[in-house]
Order: structure tokens, then sequence, then C-alpha cells
């Protein structure tokens, strides 16, 4: 099965950082630039989503609209997505149905945010039935918990050592140098990472990404639309997949922000985890499988994550991960790169504006416009990560 | 005079007085034999199930460590300070066995990740979480359960 393909007409972004200005302003330029890039006008738009934020109001609540208003309306419909980290990819996947429906040509997707220094919390209160909350009070449990759990089970199935999660540091930085959207633009050693304060052993302080401000959009389009629109021009990026599946019950893998995984006393566990399903769902859509894909951006949380992916994605199996990054296949200049952008670990997380900005990065590597981290001249492309609650998100890119 | 004792989550533990051993309490779903924990009151999460009774039960209060980490870092709130500074905590991952289920849970304090490995056996204690003062200004302990590796030859 694959499906209908939609065009990926522009892309843009806003410089992740510490900015600390409202995260209109970064959902606005990046908005922008995707028009720009896309050569649209805001008023042909037939579509608006936006991915919300849940640290700045009310109007991040309703990011579609707050984006739709400070862009000038137009009266156009809307909608707004949260799932988390996978935001972005709900957010598109609206876009995607509203094109695919025939309800509309050209749809924009927007996600920004504005983060707090330090570890994402829950909001203020009390919330005895909120697991996101409890999990902070009865456990003293922070996201580096959970991703430092999946880390020592590397460590303990596989033998992953403090190195080759520092070695996932090396590469991102190294990839992210000239990478004018990146907010870590620094070389990193492997002492470097080795040399920082421990958080969530054996996790240190640059296994782990920071929190950042930034914003990222995109437009698309129809088929029928962006070939006119670009004058016949076959050769543009177009979106093969979409996956924001849910994992299947019982869920045996620990997920952030429960307490428990499901029980497998009752019914059998699913023979596919459920980030393995993330990936199936996508190539499914695609009508391709993991050796078809020549360059990916994963969620790297954690080093120690970005390795999981590997395997959950199927580039490699299960405890082969660390031999796939030694062996340079996953640097620019293997035969996958990954994270080519730098990725989180130089970018940190800007929750709402990660799933997007995934898709822009994949988007410049199929144009070869990637500068400075071109990553050869790929043809597909994946992205991948996971919202905590439950969500996956995965987009196949394909020129 | 003691404090008096409460639970940190109202009907997710037994808090026995003597020396009987505390326990989880969870829910099992009596069509497919499924357990939830925290309790699922209402319905049963097993899809197809959701007309199933369920039952509540005390959960194994030992397993297996599935994985552990630490907290080097005073976590954000809600999470109270117990000491100032920070003294760094763990928190596991426990295999139960007959639920099949992985429950997380702070590990009683002295121990560091280096007193732990992955498939070690773990037992279920009560601990305070915090102490603070009740609406009368009488003072309270707030129970929770913690993990603690269960040493050989039965030393503690």
């Amino acid at each position: 099965m694959s499906v209908e393909q939609v065009a990926v007409l522009g892309v843009g972004m806003h410089p992740w950082g510490k900015w600390g200005r409202n995260f209109v302003e970064y959902g606005v330029a990046a908005a922008r630039d995707a028009l720009s890039d896309a050569g649209v006008d805001w008023r042909d738009v037939g579509f608006v989503a936006g991915a919300d934020t849940m640290r700045n109001g009310y109007p991040g609540y309703v990011a579609g609209a707050t984006f739709a208003q400070a862009l000038g309306w137009t009266g156009i419909p809307v909608t707004s997505a949260y799932g988390a980290c996978a935001s972005g990819a709900m957010a598109l996947e609206a876009a995607r149905q509203r094109i695919l429906s025939g309800m509309c040509d050209v749809a924009l997707v927007v996600g920004a945010d504005t983060t707090p220094k330090g570890f994402l919390k829950p909001n203020a209160g009390e919330r005895n039935d909120d697991p996101d909350w409890l999990r902070f009070r009865v456990l003293g449990a922070t996201n580096p918990t959970y991703f430092a759990l999946y880390a020592r089970r590397r460590v303990d199935l596989y033998g992953a050592t403090s190195e080759d999660f520092a070695r996932v540091k090396v590469k991102n930085a190294r990839h992210g140098l000239h990478n004018p959207y990146a907010r870590f633009v620094k070389e990193v050693g492997i002492d470097d990472v080795l040399a920082s304060p421990m958080v969530a052993s054996p996790l240190r302080l640059l296994d782990i990404c920071a929190t950042s401000d930034g914003g990222a959009a995109v437009v698309l389009s129809s088929m029928d639309y962006a070939r006119k629109h670009l004058s016949g021009d076959d050769s543009l990026v177009r979106v093969a997949a979409i996956s924001t599946v849910t994992p299947t019950f019982p869920n045996s893998v620990i997920e952030m922000p429960n307490f428990a995984t499901d029980s497998a006393a009752g019914l059998p566990v699913p023979d596919r985890t459920f980030k393995n399903a993330i990936g199936d769902a996508a190539y499914a859509q695609a009508g391709i499988g993991p050796e078809d894909v020549q360059v990916a951006e994963v969620y790297d949380l954690s080093t120690a994550l970005e390795l999981d992916w590997y395997e959950d994605l199927g580039f490699c199996a299960p405890g082969e991960a660390e031999g796939l990054l030694r062996d340079g296949v996953t640097e620019i200049g293997g035969r996958l790169p990954v994270n080519p952008s730098g990725g989180l670990a130089c970018f940190g997380e800007a929750v709402p504006a990660q799933a997007l900005a995934q898709v822009c990065e994949i988007t410049w590597q199929l144009r070869g416009t990637a500068e400075g981290r071109q990553a050869g001249s790929p043809t597909v492309g994946i992205t991948a990560n996971q919202g905590l609650f439950g969500h996956g998100s995965s987009v196949i890119l394909t020129r | 005079m003691a404090a008096r004792r409460r639970p940190i989550v109202e009907g997710w533990f037994t808090m026995p007085d003597g020396d009987e051993s505390p326990a989880l309490i969870g829910t099992r779903c009596s069509d497919s034999g499924t357990y939830f924990f925290p309790p699922e009151r209402v319905m049963s999460r097993a899809p197809g199930h959701s007309d199933s009774t369920l039952t509540e039960v005390e959960l194994s209060n030992r397993g297996r460590l599935w994985s552990y980490t630490d907290a080097n870092y005073q976590p954000p709130e809600p999470y109270v300070p117990v000491t100032d500074p920070h003294v760094p905590f763990c928190i596991a991952a426990v295999e139960l066995e007959t639920e099949q289920m992985v429950v997380m849970g702070q590990v009683v304090d002295g121990v560091t990740v280096d007193d732990l490995e992955v498939g070690m056996e773990m037992e279920l204690v009560l601990d305070v979480l915090n102490s603070t003062t009740d609406d009368d200004g009488e003072p309270v302990d707030l129970m929770v359960w913690k993990w603690k590796p269960v040493v050989a030859g039965g030393a503690s």
C-alpha cells in the first residue's frame, strides 16, 4: 500500500536559542520564511494548522489561531494539535488530510515554543489524578530519568559504553557546526562528554538535550497545485508518509510519564514494540522499507535514544547500533547519515516545533541545499520522534 | 509522639501496622487476567474486555530489577526536597513476574547505582516521602513505596 502524496512547497525556521521572546514571533518568522520559500502569498493559503505549546498560556493552546491572527486573519479554517513532541506531525497530518480530501490546495503548518530553563516540569497546581504531575511528586522522575532507564538497558543488554553514547554527541555536534538554525555550534570531544556532570546515570549533561526556543513551518500543497505553481517541475519534495500511531495494548516498555508498563499477564504482547510500530506505519504508507532510507532525522533526546532509533527504524538489528555508529555509517559521508542537522544535540528541544524542524531539514537534504551539512544526494529521508502519553511521529519525504 | 502516617496517594498501596509486608494495590481484569497499576477503577483497558469486572489485588512485593538510574540534581516541583542540599537518590524499574509488568519506584536511601545491577531481586518497602504538617498543625509523614535490594542471606 502506498498513499497519495502531497508536495512540500516550502519550509522555514527561526533559529533555535534561548531568546526569551514570545513564541508567536518565532512561529511567524518561520511561517514567513516557509511562505517565501514556497512562493505563496499568505492570502492564498486555504488551511492553517498549529502545533500547540503548553508553557505559554492560552495562545499556546490555540496555536493555529494564534499564528493565523498574527499573520492577518483571512477567514480560513484552522486546527491546533497537541501530541507533545509529536505535535508537529499531528498538525502536518491535519494539513495533509485537508489537501487529500480536496478541501484546499495549500496549507500552512507552524510550531513554535518558548521554554523555561532547566528540566521540563508540569504546570503548577495540585493534580493527584495527573500522571505527569504525580511522577514528579511521588517518584521525583524527570524526563532524563526515563531516558536513563532506556540507556541502562543498552548498557546491560548490548554492552554499550559511555564512550559509545558520547560518540553520538560528537557526531551530531560536528554535523551542526555550520547549521545557521542550530543553537549549540561547537565541536565536542568524547572527553568533554565524559567530563560533564552525571545527571541520571548512565547519562551525563552532554548526553541529554537542552530545552530551547525555536519555530518551524512547512507549506504543503496538492501535487496538481505544485506542478502548476512550479511550471511543471516534477523534482519537488513530496510527503510519502506521516505516521501518528499510538501504542498497542499491552505496551510492555515503560513510557513517560507512566508509573508502570501495561501487564502482559492477560493479552499477548504485540510482536512489534510501539517505537517499531511508528516506523512500520510510515514505511507501509510510503511503500518502502528501511533499506531505502538515505538520510534520517531522529529524536536524540539523549545520545542513547538516537541509538535506539537506529534499531527501532530497522537500520540495523537490535544491539548493532553502536557498531553502525562506530563504523561511520550514520555520519555525513556514511551510507545513512542520521541527524545531519546536528539533531537535538545542537538544537535543544522546542517541543511543538521539533517534528516540523525535522521535516525542514530532510526537505533541504533532498533538495541538496543543506549548506555545510549536505549528506550526499539523498532522494528518500525519514524523521522519527515520540511524544509522551503515547504519540508516535514519523514522516517520510521523497524526491 | 510519632507523626501520623498518610499515603502520598490514596488507594495505591497498603500500609500495614505490624510486621506484615506492604504491597502495591492493583486491579485485575477478570476476563483477560490483565493487571493494572495504578489501579484502574472504572473499566478494563484491555481492548475487548470493557465489560469485565475489575477486582482489587495486592501485587507481588518482590521482583527483578529491569533498569535503574539516579537523580543527581534536585527534581523540579512538584517534587518536594527532603534535604538541603539535594542528596542523590536512585529510581528503579522492577519487573513483577506474576503480573508481567514493570513498576517504577524510588530506591531506599543509602543505595547508589554502584549497588544495583539489572536482574537483581528487589522488594517493596514503605518509607517516608516527606514530612509536613496536617491542616490541624499536627506533624504527618507522607508515605510512599520504595524498592530495596534483597541482600543475599537476608541481612538488611
